[in-house]
C-alpha cells in the first residue's frame, strides 16, 4: 500500500461507487491529498437533452442505485418549476412518506454495514455480526423496513417506477401500505435503540470549523422543499443556488467540486449539516433522543455523523407512522400541464446531502439543458480538507503508515461518499476504436 | 462438501444499483452465504481478495480504455461469469453516446487535458469476453441472481423464465394499459422479470429488463402508430436503459427510416 513517500488505497471498499484515496509526503510532512474518484462518468446531462421532460425521473434515477428517490424527486420539482405546475397537499405527503423509505434503508444500510464496522476493526457487516449480532440483525430489519415502505408506493425498492412529473402514476395501493404499520411502529424503537448504541462508540477526536449547508423549512424538517440555509452565511432562495454555488474541475477526479461563493471554500452536506441546522425541527421522539444521547449542538466531528444518521432514522420513522396512519388519498394523483419554454430548479435532501437539478425544457417538452449537483461531489472538497488536518496531526504521532492509511479510509466512510454519482465529466479522451 | 465457490462482485460504469439488490435480499442473503465465499466485495467488505474465482459476478458497461483491459483480466482469472444488469448486459442508459453527436458532446466538455481514457461507446461485457450468463433488468431481480448463484454452486444452469412481460399482465389479470388506455407499452416484447410492474401502475412498460429473446417489434410498432403515437415519442421509450440491444435498437431505426408512416 504505501510506496515511498506515498500512500495509497486504491480502492475505497463500503462506500457506493469507485474512488481511491493518494497521500503524499515529503520530509514526513504531508504534501497533498486527493480523493480520487474514478468512477467512469456516465454523462447524464448531456444524454438528457433533447429527450422527452417526462423521462428524467425514470433516467436521472439510474444515476445512483442507493438514492434513486432523491434523484427522482429533485428532478420532478425542477420540472414541475418549470411547468408551473403547484402539488397537491396530498402528492406532497406522499412524497415526504418516499423519501422517509429512502431515508431509513440508505441510513441503515450505511450506519450497519458500511460505517460501524470501522468503530470495532472489522472488515465488514457480516464481520461485524459476529460480535453484534442482535444489533446488526436489527439494522438490516430497519433497511428493509425502509425498501419495502419504497416498494409499497413505488413498485419495486430500486428504480421505483411510481414517481411522475405533476405527481404519481397511480396512489398506491392503501393496503399494502397500511400493512407496514405494525413494522414501522416496532422500526421506531427499535430505531431509537440503534441510535442510544452507536452514542457508546469510541469516537475520534477532529473538528472542523465547517460551513454547514443544508435545505431548510419553517414549519417540517425539510426534504423536498424550502431555502438553502448556511451556518455561515446566509439563507438563499433555491433558484440562487447557481449564483452562489460553483463547480470547478480538478485533474484527480471525474466528478466536478463545488466551491461556495464569494470565498471559494467548501462547506458540508448531509445528515451533519441537517440536524445541526434543523434540529429544532425533528420530530419529538428524535429531537429528545438528540438531548437523551448528548448530541453536540452544531457538533463539529464529521465521525459523528453516524449519529445524524440515527436521529434521521428516527424521525423518518415517526413522519412515516404519521403518514402512513392518516393515508389521504383524495384529490389527482397527477396534475395535468402544458409544456412551454421554461427553466425549472430544485433542491432536495438526497440522504447524502442537498441535490440539486436544473432543466431548461422547450415548448414541445423536450429537455434542452440539464445540470445536476449530487451532493458528494460538493463535499468531496471539504473531505480532502479534513483528511489535511487529521492527517497533518497524526504525523505528528508514531502513526504507521498503516494506520494512516486505514484511518484515512475510515474518515472518508464517516461522510457516506457515494461516488457512483459522477453524473459530470471533466477530461474525456475519445478514442474512436 | 467440496469447498465453496469463491465469488468475486465486480462494477464497471453502472450506478451500483444491481449489486445493491444483492445487500437488499435480506432473507436470502445469509443463505447465500452459507453456499457460496465473496471474496471479493467492495461494497461490502474491506477484504478483498485476488483472483482466482470461481464465480465473477460482473455489474456494469465498458466505457473507458483501462475497463477494457480490467474486464479481460477478470475473465482470465475466473471460472464462470455472470453479467448483472442492463448496464453489463447492454451497455445501460450511458451507452445512449452511441447516438450521441460526438462533436457536439465533446464541445460540452472541459478544455483540460485528459486525464482519464473514456471511450466514444458504452459497450456489454459480452462485446469483450466470453459471458457464460447474461442477468437482464435495470435493476436485475434479486431472486433471479440467487437463483443463478446456487445453480452454479451446485453445478446445474438456472431456471429463469424468459417469456414476456405481457404474458405476466395476462396472468396477473392487469388491465391491459394499451387497449384501456392507448399507452405505448414494450410489455409484447420484453423479457418477464419484473413481474409486469408498470402496467400495474397505469403505465406502459419501457423495456428496462431488455427485449425477449425472439420479440417481433413491426406489429407492436405497427399499433403504436395506429394509435397515434408519433415516432419523435417511440424512438426515446425505445432509447433508454436497453437503447443497443438488437431488437430495440433495430426498432428504434425503423421508426427513423419512416418517421411519417402512419399504417
Ligand atoms: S442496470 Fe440499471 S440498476 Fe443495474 S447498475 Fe445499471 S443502471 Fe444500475
Ligand atoms: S414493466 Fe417493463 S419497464 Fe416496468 S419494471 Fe417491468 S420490465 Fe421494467
Amino acid at each position: 500500500m504505501t510506496d515511498g513517500e506515498t500512500i495509497n488505497v486504491p480502492i475505497l471498499t463500503r462506500v457506493e461507487g469507485e474512488g481511491a484515496l493518494t497521500i503524499r509526503l515529503k520530509d514526513g510532512q504531508l504534501d497533498d491529498v486527493q480523493l480520487r474518484i474514478y468512477e467512469p462518468p456516465r454523462m447524464f446531462e448531456t444524454l438528457l437533452r433533447g429527450r422527452p421532460l417526462e423521462d428524467a425521473p425514470d433516467i436521472t434515477a439510474r444515476i445512483c442505485g442507493i438514492c434513486p428517490v432523491a434523484y427522482q424527486m429533485s428532478s420532478v420539482h425542477a420540472l414541475e418549476q418549470a411547468l408551473g405546475v403547484a402539488i397537491t397537499p396530498q402528492i406532497r405527503r406522499l412524497r415526504r412518506l418516499l423519501y422517509c423509505g429512502e431515508w431509513i434503508e440508505s441510513h441503515a444500510l450505511h450506519v450497519h454495514l458500511l460505517h460501524t464496522p470501522d468503530f470495532f476493526g472489522e472488515s465488514s457487516g457480516i464481520e461485524l455480526a459476529r460480535r453484534f449480532p442482535d444489533e446488526v440483525r436489527r439494522g438490516l430489519r430497519l433497511k428493509k423496513h425502509g425498501n419495502d415502505l419504497v416498494a409499497a408506493i413505488g413498485g419495486r425498492a430500486i428504480h421505483p417506477v411510481n414517481v411522475a412529473v405533476g405527481g404519481f402514476h397511480r396512489w398506491p395501493p392503501r393496503e399494502e401500505l397500511r400493512k407496514l404499520i405494525h413494522d414501522f411502529e416496532w422500526g421506531l424503537q427499535a430505531a431509537m435503540e440503534a441510535a442510544r448504541w452507536t452514542a457508546s462508540f469510541p469516537y475520534p477526536q477532529l473538528e472542523n470549523d465547517y460551513e454547514f449547508v443544508a435545505v431548510s423549512h419553517p414549519d417540517e424538517y425539510a426534504m423536498n422543499e424550502g431555502d438553502i440555509a448556511s451556518s455561515k452565511l446566509s439563507t438563499i432562495p433555491v433558484d440562487q443556488y447557481p449564483m452562489v454555488f460553483v463547480e470547478h474541475q480538478v485533474p484527480h477526479s471525474t466528478a466536478l467540486q463545488a466551491v461556495r461563493l464569494p470565498a471559494r471554500s467548501n462547506y458540508l452536506l448531509g445528515p451533519l449539516s441537517r440536524v445541526n441546522l434543523n434540529r429544532n425541527r425533528l420530530r419529538p421522539e428524535a429531537r429528545q433522543l438528540a438531548d437523551e444521547i448528548g448530541f453536540p449542538a452544531m457538533c463539529s466531528n464529521p465521525y459523528r455523523g453516524i449519529q445524524a444518521r440515527c436521529l434521521e432514522v428516527v424521525h423518518a420513522y415517526g413522519e412515516a407512522l404519521e403518514i402512513l396512519r392518516e393515508l389521504d388519498f383524495s384529490g389527482p394523483h397527477r396534475l395535468p400541464y402544458q409544456a412551454r419554454a421554461a427553466v425549472g430548479r430544485a433542491a432536495t435532501e438526497a440522504p447524502r446531502g442537498l441535490l440539486f437539478h436544473e432543466y431548461e425544457i422547450d415548448a414541445a417538452g423536450k429537455i434542452v439543458q440539464a445540470r445536476i449537483v449530487p451532493p458528494t461531489s460538493q463535499n468531496q472538497g471539504q473531505i480532502e480538507c479534513d483528511l489535511r488536518k487529521q492527517l497533518t496531526w497524526q504525523l505528528t504521532t508514531a502513526t504507521t503508515r498503516e494506520a494512516l492509511a486505514r484511518q484515512a479510509e475510515q474518515l472518508v466512510r464517516s461522510y457516506d461518499p457515494c461516488i457512483s454519482c459522477a453524473t459530470h465529466f471533466l477530461k474525456i479522451q475519445w478514442k474512436n476504436s | 462438501m467440496a469447498r465453496k465457490p469463491r465469488v468475486a462482485v465486480m462494477k464497471f460504469a453502472s450506478c451500483d444499483g444491481c449489486q445493491l439488490s444483492l445487500l437488499d435480499a435480506e432473507d436470502e442473503l445469509l443463505a447465500v452465504c452459507d453456499r457460496l465465499d465473496f471474496v471479493y466485495f467492495a461494497e461490502a467488505s474491506s477484504v478483498l481478495q485476488p483472483g482466482p474465482y470461481d464465480i465473477a459476478v460482473v455489474e456494469g458497461s465498458i466505457t473507458t480504455v483501462e475497463d477494457e483491459q480490467r474486464i479481460r483480466e477478470l475473465r482470465a482469472c475466473s471460472t464462470r461469469l455472470v453479467t448483472i444488469g442492463a448496464c453489463a448486459t447492454a451497455g445501460g442508459i450511458q451507452a445512449l453516446r452511441a447516438w450521441g453527436d460526438s462533436q457536439e458532446w465533446i464541445r460540452t466538455i472541459y478544455p483540460r487535458p485528459e486525464y482519464i481514457h473514456a471511450l466514444a461507446t458504452s459497450t456489454p461485457i459480452a462485446a469483450h469476453v466470453l459471458v457464460d450468463y447474461e442477468l437482464h433488468g435495470c435493476p436485475i431481480n434479486a431472486h433471479q441472481l440467487i437463483e443463478v448463484l446456487i445453480a452454479f454452486a451446485s453445478g446445474r444452469s438456472p431456471n429463469i423464465p424468459a417469456h414476456s412481460v405481457c404474458l405476466d399482465c395476462k396472468r396477473r389479470g392487469t388491465v391491459c394499459v394499451m387497449v384501456a388506455r392507448g399507452q405505448a407499452c414494450l410489455g409484447p416484447i420484453t423479457r418477464t422479470g419484473c413481474g409486469a410492474l408498470c402496467p400495474t401502475y397505469n403505465r406502459g412498460c419501457y423495456g428496462c429488463f431488455g427485449p425477449v429473446d425472439g420479440g417481433n417489434a413491426p406489429p407492436l410498432l405497427a399499433e403504436f402508430r395506429r394509435q397515434g403515437h408519433a415516432a419523435e415519442q417511440l424512438v426515446p421509450l425505445l432509447r433508454n436503459f436497453n437503447a443497443t440491444a438488437p431488437l430495440f435498437r433495430e426498432a428504434g431505426e425503423s421508426l427513423l427510416d419512416n418517421p411519417t408512416d402512419d399504417r
